[in-house]
């Protein structure tokens, strides 16, 4: 089968040679892998994700979830192809031996997980969502807890569900009312509303575990009173078996443009005498624990846009090689035959720029998941520094990748032509499921007032400070190649520009203008994601060169590495250059978004 | 019962494979590897009869490069007890790997050999009848259904007619066809206990077998580039250019 999920090629040499995920076999917490491991693991993910997720993508697309007797119906194969995933032991793969993990890297853990979401990324939400819950409950639940609901999240008994929002309160999460009673008991009764909860209900038998934000009676106003639940829909006695219905209630379904085969739901906490909820950890420091476990979620959203706008490239590209029309301009007779498209420069153009996108964007995300492993397995410098770079990275992960991936998936539509546009491609549909990445797990508006207004500064700039250092090692080690003389130029000359930019900015966000300087937080995240892509093609571009000088090269390794060292080019002189008219506008604070005024719309 | 399955390390499925540019054969540098999927369905055989109570011990043999132990670990991945590797980088031919596969048997005492009908890169479909002619044992070629009862074989299998159903004594060999089972997924605890399972590694001159090559590769090529079809005005126009042109009627 040839699913064109994700090139196995770009994920090997992405581990292997930039990444050099091989060297975390030397941390005891991984010895007992080698990339023999890594491998078979990847062959499993992507033989289920063949098998049980991409030949049901559009049939997910085409029937979405229903409300049925109270209860949400899917097609029978998300249950299958939920439990398949589990059964294979992904849900559990990145815990400790102790608790029957296998303790992989984070890294290889996000590779795996790629695949499924590139060949459906609707199912592959459940896993996503369960894995993020155990996770929660694995750091801040109590013994009891973890002894009660763990079990459950890690062989797949149940789902989890993240419950957030309020038909009220999205991004403003500071509003939200979901009410918890203290009982005699110890044990809290929720009463609220939840909306766009993902995974809220499904029929695939078994559990569902939801992570509820809300407020103790008589808790402080705003982000400081709000606290974390547990919250089953089925309850569970103290050796896991599932009980009594709780007072959980699906309200009704949400009709999503995209990623319709993951229930979006509308929940009712306490319709009667309220949904018996776990309290986890300390009161009121439930936003702190949910976000804590935001980095990791978060780098799982970009991950997702990039499996979907990589697999929208192998799609476009495919059909470009395959699809004859036209000549070239310099052919005038018509009786001769048509080329393939790929012979028109336009459309290699389109094809260049998904390439740049995906692979830069996959690149990033693969490295932020190292960062993950930095921070769990390396000295305590090491932790320190994956930690601060992390927290700068991520809005970029997110946002950025959400951005440059949802106009992969554009770009695949364009090379299809009128035949992108019809649903007998799939091409349409990764763009529909990839709409929702810049969205949810915080908005792009969000994430780039995080990195403007937060990111940037904490900790005095430590994480700015750490991927100056990091772009100037990769500047560094590039100097010596000749052929990569241009790039490092146009990096170093783009680092220099930023470097003034937010030295302005710092000055100007200390004063009396900070409200000017964030209204021109989105465009100052894009000069940003820029940036960090251009710095990870040239380290791309670093292994390529080096790669192109082995002596046993075959036809096709030397041009993965040409193309490699083109795509880098691509991006270094007709992406990166267009940060510069926005520094211009951003390093005077162009006041236009800030003194337009609702009345002039 | 012991049952011994040869194992075979090919070009991954998925590869869109390419010929060298000097016509020698095809290019395998750098390019991803697999078990082949018919010697999957044999493993998976394998494990459901050792599941069924049938067999006792599943071994998986390999015969080639030292990375075969990759093709072996997948086995075991998937459930076969232990592995050898016969290890050699002498290119191997059918008739070779069958007495390599017969010193194995000999050795090992397997009450049934399972084996894949054919490998998807040379497509030879010949190891396993070569196998059984060697130790003259009963075979059953492209088995799509194996019973094991009271010692005996009941294999049915895929013949042009239809389905054909032999009874055997044992020890045989069977040769695996598409339809036989589907094989499961190597899960991720199981991949790691596969790191631990034993492989013994034996070479062809430990074994007394020469692996020589008895043929000779001349040339390898790809196949000629399908033409593009032509519109026939009528069925007339069709049955002429089938008997003219075509010469097929």
């Amino acid at each position: 089968m040839d699913e064109k999920l994700i090139s196995r090629r770009d994920l090997a040499f992405q581990l292997y040679e930039v990444l050099k995920v091989e060297s975390l076999t030397q941390r005891p917490r991984y010895q007992e892998h080698d990339r023999g491991t890594f491998e078979a693991i990847l062959d499993t993910a992507q033989q289920i994700a063949e098998t049980h997720f991409a030949p049901f993508n559009r049939k997910a697309d085409e029937n979405e979830p229903v409300f049925e007797d109270g209860q949400a119906r899917t097609i029978p194969e998300t249950k299958a192809a939920v439990q398949a995933h589990a059964a294979a032991g992904f849900l559990v793969a990145h815990h400790d031996a102790a608790l029957g993990g296998m303790q992989l890297p984070a890294v290889v853990v996000n590779a795996a997980m790629a695949l499924f979401k590139a060949a459906n990324v609707s199912f592959a939400a459940y896993p996503l969502l369960t894995l993020a819950a155990g996770n929660l409950i694995h750091r801040y639940g109590s013994e009891e807890q973890k002894k009660r609901f763990l079990p459950l999240l890690l062989d797949g008994r149940a789902t989890g569900t993240m419950c957030l929002t309020e038909p009220h309160a999205g991004s403003s999460l500071g509003d939200l009312r979901t009410r918890a009673e203290p009982q005699p008991d110890g044990t809290y009764r929720l009463f609220g509303n939840k909306i766009f909860i993902s995974g809220g209900d499904h029929d695939f038998g078994g559990n569902i575990i939801h992570l509820v934000l809300a407020r103790i009676s008589g808790a402080p106003p705003g982000v400081k009173g709000i606290s974390l639940f547990i919250v089953p829909k089925f309850l569970v006695d103290e050796a896991g078996r599932m009980g009594a219905r709780n007072d959980v209630v699906l309200a009704g379904l949400l009709h999503k443009m995209g990623y319709r085969g993951t229930t979006s739901t509308v929940l009712t906490f306490g319709d009667r005498d309220g949904a018996v909820g776990y309290l986890v950890g300390e009161p009121h420091q439930g936003l702190k624990y949910m976000f804590h476990m935001m980095n990791e979620a978060r780098i799982g959203v970009g991950m997702g846009a990039i499996a979907l706008g990589y697999t929208g490239y192998l799609h476009a590209l495919d059909y470009a090689r395959n699809r004859p029309q036209g000549r070239p301009l310099a052919n005038k007779d018509p009786a001769s035959p048509q080329v393939p498209i790929i012979e028109h420069p336009d459309v290699r153009r389109m094809l260049l720029a998904q390439k740049s996108y995906v692979e830069g964007c996959l690149a990033l995300g693969l490295y932020a998941a190292r960062l993950v492993d930095d921070i769990r397995t390396g000295n305590e410098a090491e932790r320190a520094r994956a930690q601060e770079l992390l927290d700068l990275l991520t809005p970029v992960v997110k946002a950025g990748s959400s951005q440059f991936c949802l106009k992969a998936n554009e770009l695949a539509i364009q090379v299809f032509g009128g035949a992108g546009y019809t649903r007998d491609y799939p091409v349409e549909q990764f763009y529909r499921d990839n709409r929702l990445n810049p969205i949810h797990e915080g908005t792009d508006g969000i994430q780039s007032l995080d990195l403007l207004g937060r990111k940037l500064w904490q900790n005095g700039s430590a994480g700015l400070k750490a991927l100056l250092r990091e772009v100037e090692t990769t500047l560094q080690e590039a100097a010596g190649e000749n052929e990569l003389a241009e790039l490092v130029e146009a990096l170093r000359g783009a680092r220099d520009t930023l470097a003034a930019l937010i030295m302005r900015l710092g000055s100007l966000m200390s004063g009396a203008q900070a409200e000017q300087v964030l209204a021109n937080s989105f465009p100052f995240l894009e000069v940003f994601s820029r940036f960090v892509l251009a710095w990870q093609w040239l380290r791309q571009a670093l292994v390529a060169v080096s790669g192109l000088r082995r002596a046993d090269l075959s036809e096709d390794e030397a041009n993965f590495y040409r193309g490699k060292l083109h795509a880098a080019r691509y991006f270094l002189r007709w992406e990166l250059p267009q940060i510069e008219p926005l520094c211009r506008l951003l390093e005077r604070c162009d006041p236009t978004f800030l003194s337009m005024k609702d009345e002039w719309f | 019962m012991k049952i011994l399955v040869p194992v075979k390390r090919v070009v991954d499925y998925n590869v869109k494979i390419r010929v060298k540019p000097d016509g020698s054969g095809v290019d395998t540098a750098n390019v991803k590897m697999s078990m082949n999927p018919f010697d999957e369905i044999a493993v998976e055989e394998a494990i459901r009869l050792k599941e069924a109570g049938v067999a006792s011990e599943v071994v998986a043999v390999s015969c080639g490069v030292a990375q075969c132990q990759e093709t072996l670990r997948a086995a075991m991945a998937m459930g076969a007890d232990r592995g050898i590797l016969v290890q050699t980088d002498v290119e191997l031919q059918p008739l070779a790997v069958a007495k390599l596969l017969k010193a194995v048997v000999e050795k090992e005492q397997p009450g049934l050999v399972i084996a894949g009908k054919q490998a998807i890169d040379d497509d030879a479909n010949q190891t396993g009848q070569m196998l059984a002619a060697l130790l003259g044992w009963p075979q059953a070629t492209f088995a799509s259904k194996v019973v094991v009862t009271d010692g005996k074989l009941t294999v049915t299998r895929e013949v042009d007619g239809g389905l054909e159903t032999l009874e055997l004594p044992l020890p045989a060999v069977i040769t695996t066809d598409l339809r036989l089972n589907e094989p499961r997924f190597a899960t991720l605890p199981n991949i790691m206990k596969a790191k631990k399972k034993p492989i013994d590694t034996l070479t062809p001159e430990a074994l007394g077998v020469d692996v020589t090559p008895r043929l000779a590769t001349l040339k390898v090529e790809e196949p000629p580039k399908r033409k593009a079809g032509v519109m026939v005005g009528s069925v007339d126009e069709l049955i002429e250019k089938l008997r003219n042109e075509a010469k097929v009627i």
